[in-house]
């Protein structure tokens, strides 16, 4: 089937007349990003724009923790207030962590399953350079009469309808943008790893960080389209007179949440499986170890997955839900605790009696393990519906989500960023300062989330530019923590363009002494195309050894 | 607005006296009983930090703290074994040590037990979890019933079978504290206090009824247990018996705009006999602003108490000097409405604009409140049309 398609694409290419050579490098000036159909160099555009929708998203999240440093309102309005943590919301969700992920899957999908490229290379063109364009256009929002959307990243009816600022309509589309973006990209993933494996490799060969993607590429296929269908019923509703929120003309703004959390569900699961992936892959390198249960682990996501379509409700247990409608959202989402649970003893279970050694990546994922699974109990305690009732809409929500997300998909994302680096650009980044970098990043990020957990329980809610007296104290630690976590990112840029501009080259083809995996196995830094010929089934098995099926 | 020292001793003591007894109930409760040992220490820890919840005065809310208490040990108890092990592991195997790397990497038993041990725990948590929602969900055989309504961004409690309803607001003295340190660093309660209280007797079941006029809203008392989304055409319930009185504050909790951090609760809980004189000395109220409306008013005196309601209820959208916020909510000054014909005026006022954010005021003000601000609208805030409204012509035009 893989080599099919493979004459396929070079048979195209020829009728095309772009491929005379096999071994042609990337075009020169700006031409080569906007026209590229290479998955590095789309991984890596994929990647710079997330980082720098990144910095963006930070900017913001640094404008609501200076508002928040004392009590009072001092640097910006309440209804500029909302723009920032509404924007920060979306860029973080929409433009940095799920880009940033695409970017991984682009540069290693192909790589991990010795594949020459993604399966559809114009559309993944397409699907990165649309959303510079959705992304500007969100961005522009601020700027119109009105200013930008205020009604939360989860834009709840009729907040976000009747009583919202003209730039919604702009705000729609972008969504709907972004949305086109991820399910091309999650089109192109699934059509990869389906048809582009090397063809001695089997399903259970696969790295999990490909499996990983595979389940994530699922739930993006099915979760994008239903966010698309609410802002194309919040867009009638505000501009063609139909009511599908509005209780005065026959809808229902609970149903507005429904539609939304059966999305917004699974999409914190599409922005938290890839991170189980790369730890997966890193925790295993620097253990020295195969990774303990490989099967459980593909059964642990693929259960994840499917649980995250049946536990939206759990966001709602304060709108006026049924009785039985809640017990059952609370039995299935403290559900989800037990595969979540089996993935970190698996990865506890792979560092016991290994032969551990802490290079930057490995830092990040064992940061990574103990935080989200804070994250995780912090999760656990959201999920008993009645004790949400003291916790829903507070600042320890807002603890919870960042432990998972920040502490959780963006520590990973660095981890990745630090694992494979030096096969992308060939140089070995500067360790002793990546060092500093992870120290002062763990600890200020702590300082900036852990005491949310505290303001949350007493008692203040989240969202509010100003707040009473009582909660002065953890704000400011919290925003002093914010702000150095915010600076660490001016650290983390610089150990980047170091490593890419002037880093000690990596002689070896395996960066890192005991990794495993098909990346490895192609020469350092990684030629613009690889795996013409796809690896032998013994290269292949040797390479997934760390998988220990064989 | 009751004097604010004395307020905090009297529910320090409340909560005192709370945590005491319920330290009793706890040692009965047979449920708990293997996490005894851990009961005392953090209490007394996170309630001098206020980095806990509080225990609250009411079954429901007592009943949601002991549910997180627990569910926070069982979680307390896995973190210490899960990371234990992991940082020994990080500890005793690395490489610089001369760890030599094991290689078993699959066990089928081992992977059932952390499947089923964890199960088995959910299941001890889901059992009490369920009995306690199941009881804060029944608002069965309530004494009295008070409908909450939201608005942006104030609240209206309306005491089903009294006739009695009013609005509660931030009080102009918060308001403008949030851009005056100094008088906001004398204040006990800031953000937390409004003009009018939701009075409550203690030892009465009562049921709230939450509906909104606008956008969501959220009406949390943690105090009470009680947090409940206000979904406009829609109605919520939920339920409370105060034990203890006293006064407890609470907040919107869900985004409605852009004051959604000013629109505060505050409940105070009296006695029965305390309750039924508040009730009756609010009925003469009601009474006399009816009759207030037969009054004819002069300009000064509309003037004045036009500015007082304009900046209560107008200048949060509308702007303390009428500009508004371009693109979002109309200027005040030179608009065609303050400026124009005003009995177009006056429809605006009484019926709202039907969708944008313009609500109907003649549901939420008098008719001399009514003729103050739309005189005040055209004759200060840049205007000066000249003309005067009293409250008959509102009364007429309603």
């Amino acid at each position: 089937m893989s080599t099919t398609t493979t004459d396929l694409q070079d048979e195209i290419d020829t009728l095309e007349g772009s491929h005379d050579d096999h071994h042609h490098g990337p075009e020169k000036g700006l031409m080569r990003w906007v026209k590229t159909t290479n998955h590095k160099d789309i991984g890596t555009l994929y990647i710079w724009f997330a980082f720098s929708m990144l910095l963006i998203g930070g900017a913001m999240a640094m404008v609501i923790r200076a508002e928040l440093f004392m009590p009072g309102i001092q640097l910006v309005d309440p209804q500029f207030f909302n723009q920032m943590t509404t924007l920060h919301g979306l860029i973080m969700v929409f433009g940095a962590i799920m880009p940033a992920f695409v970017g991984l899957a682009n540069w290693q999908i192909p790589l991990m399953i010795g594949a020459k490229d993604m399966a559809l290379p114009r559309m993944n063109n397409w699907s990165f350079w649309i959303l510079p364009f959705a992304g500007m256009m969100l961005i522009s929002t601020l700027f119109m009469e009105g200013g930008g959307p205020a009604f939360g990243w989860t834009f709840y009816a009729p907040l976000s309808t009747t009583f919202a600022p003209d730039s919604t309509d702009f705000f729609i589309f972008a969504v709907h943008m972004l949305g086109f973006s991820s399910i091309m990209g999650a089109i192109n993933v699934i059509a990869t790893i389906m048809n582009m494996r090397a063809p001695d490799m089997k399903y259970m060969d696969m790295p999990l960080f490909v499996w990983t993607w595979l389940i994530t590429a699922f739930l993006l296929i099915a979760a994008m389209p239903v966010l698309a269908g609410a802002v194309t019923m919040m867009l009638t509703d505000r501009n063609f007179g139909t009511s599908f929120f509005d209780a005065a003309g026959g809808g229902d703004p609970v149903m507005f949440q429904h539609i939304f959390w059966f999305f917004g569900h699974p999409e914190v699961y599409i922005m938290i499986l890839p991170a189980f992936g790369v730890v997966s892959q890193i925790i295993p390198t620097f253990a020295r170890k195969p990774l303990f249960g490989y099967s459980s682990m593909v059964y642990a996501t693929a259960s994840i997955a499917l649980l995250s379509f049946v536990v939206w409700a759990h966001h709602m247990f304060l709108t006026g839900m049924p009785i039985a409608g809640q017990l059952y959202f609370m039995y299935a989402t403290i559900m989800i605790s037990v595969p979540t649970g089996v993935k970190v003893f698996n990865w506890v279970t792979t560092m016991w009696r290994g032969s551990m050694t802490f290079e930057t990546p490995m830092l990040w994922a064992v940061a990574f393990v103990i935080l989200f699974t804070i994250g995780g109990f912090s999760g656990l305690m959201l999920g008993i519906a009645p004790a949400d009732i003291q916790y829903h809409d507070t600042y320890f929500v807002v603890a919870h989500f960042h432990y998972v997300l920040v502490t959780g998909a963006l520590f990973s994302i660095i981890a990745a960023v630090f694992y494979w680096l030096p096969k992308w650009c060939g140089n070995m980044y500067n360790e002793k300062l990546a060092k500093i970098h992870f120290w002062w990043a763990v600890i200020s990020v702590n300082v900036l989330f852990f005491p949310q957990h505290f303001l949350g329980l007493a008692g203040m809610p989240r969202r509010i530019p100003d707040y009473s007296l009582q909660f002065a104290d953890f704000n400011m630690i919290s925003s002093i923590g914010g702000f150095a976590f915010g600076a660490s990112f001016i650290l983390l840029t610089y150990i980047i363009v170091d490593c890419i501009r002037n880093g000690k080259p990596v002689k070896e083809d395996r960066v890192w002494d005991s990794a495993k995996g098909l990346e490895w196995t192609v020469a350092t830094p990684a030629p613009y195309h690889t795996f013409d010929n796809p690896p032998s089934k013994k290269v292949i098995l040797e390479e997934s050894s760390h998988i220990g099926e064989h | 607005m009751p004097s604010k020292s004395s307020v905090s001793d009297f529910s320090y003591l409340n909560q005192l006296s709370t945590i005491v007894t319920s330290y009793i109930r706890k040692i009965k409760n047979l449920s708990n009983f293997y996490l005894l040992p851990l009961f005392f220490a953090p209490q007394l820890a996170f309630a001098e930090f206020g980095m806990n919840l509080p225990e609250g005065v009411t079954s429901v809310s007592r009943n949601i703290y002991g549910l997180h208490m627990t569910i926070f040990w069982v979680c307390v108890g896995i973190a210490i074994l899960v990371f234990g092990v992991m940082i020994y592991s990080m500890i005793f195997h690395r490489k610089s040590k001369g760890a030599v790397a094991a290689n078993f990497h699959e066990s089928t038993s081992v992977e059932l037990a952390w499947t089923l041990i964890p199960l088995a725990i959910l299941i001890a948590v889901a059992v009490p979890a369920t009995r306690v929602l199941i009881d804060l969900e029944n608002t069965d055989a309530a004494d009295m019933t008070v409908k909450i309504t939201g608005y942006q961004w104030k609240w209206q409690y309306e005491y089903i079978d009294q006739g009695v309803s009013f609005f509660s607001n931030l009080t102009e003295e918060q308001k403008k504290a949030t851009s005056d340190k100094a008088s906001r660093e004398g204040m006990e309660n800031y953000l937390l206090e409004v003009d009018n209280h939701l009075v409550l007797p203690v030892g009465k079941r009562i049921r709230f009824l939450m509906t909104s006029n606008d956008v969501i809203h959220s009406w949390w008392v943690r105090d009470l247990g009680v947090k409940q989304d206000a979904n406009p055409g829609f109605i919520n319930d939920a339920w409370a018996k105060i034990d203890v009185p006293g006064i407890y504050r609470g907040q919107c909790a869900e985004l409605c705009g852009k004051d959604h951090g000013f629109m505060p609760i505050v409940v105070e809980a009296k006695s029965e006999a305390d309750y039924q004189t508040w009730l009756g000395e609010q009925k003469e109220k009601q009474k006399a602003l009816a009759a207030a409306s037969g009054k004819v008013w002069s300009k000064e005196d509309l003037m004045t108490q036009g500015q007082k309601v304009y900046s209560s209820t107008c200048a949060s959208c509308h702007g303390v000097t009428g500009g508004g916020i371009p693109g979002v909510f109309p200027a005040m000054t030179g608009s065609p409405i303050t400026t124009g014909d005003i009995n177009a005026h006056i429809d605006i006022v009484l019926n709202g604009k039907a969708g944008t954010a313009m609500q109907a005021f003649g549901k939420q003000l008098s008719d001399s409140d009514l003729a103050a601000v739309i005189t005040y609208e055209r004759n200060a805030l840049g205007n000066s049309v000249g003309d005067l409204v009293q409250p008959s012509t509102i009364k007429a035009a309603r």
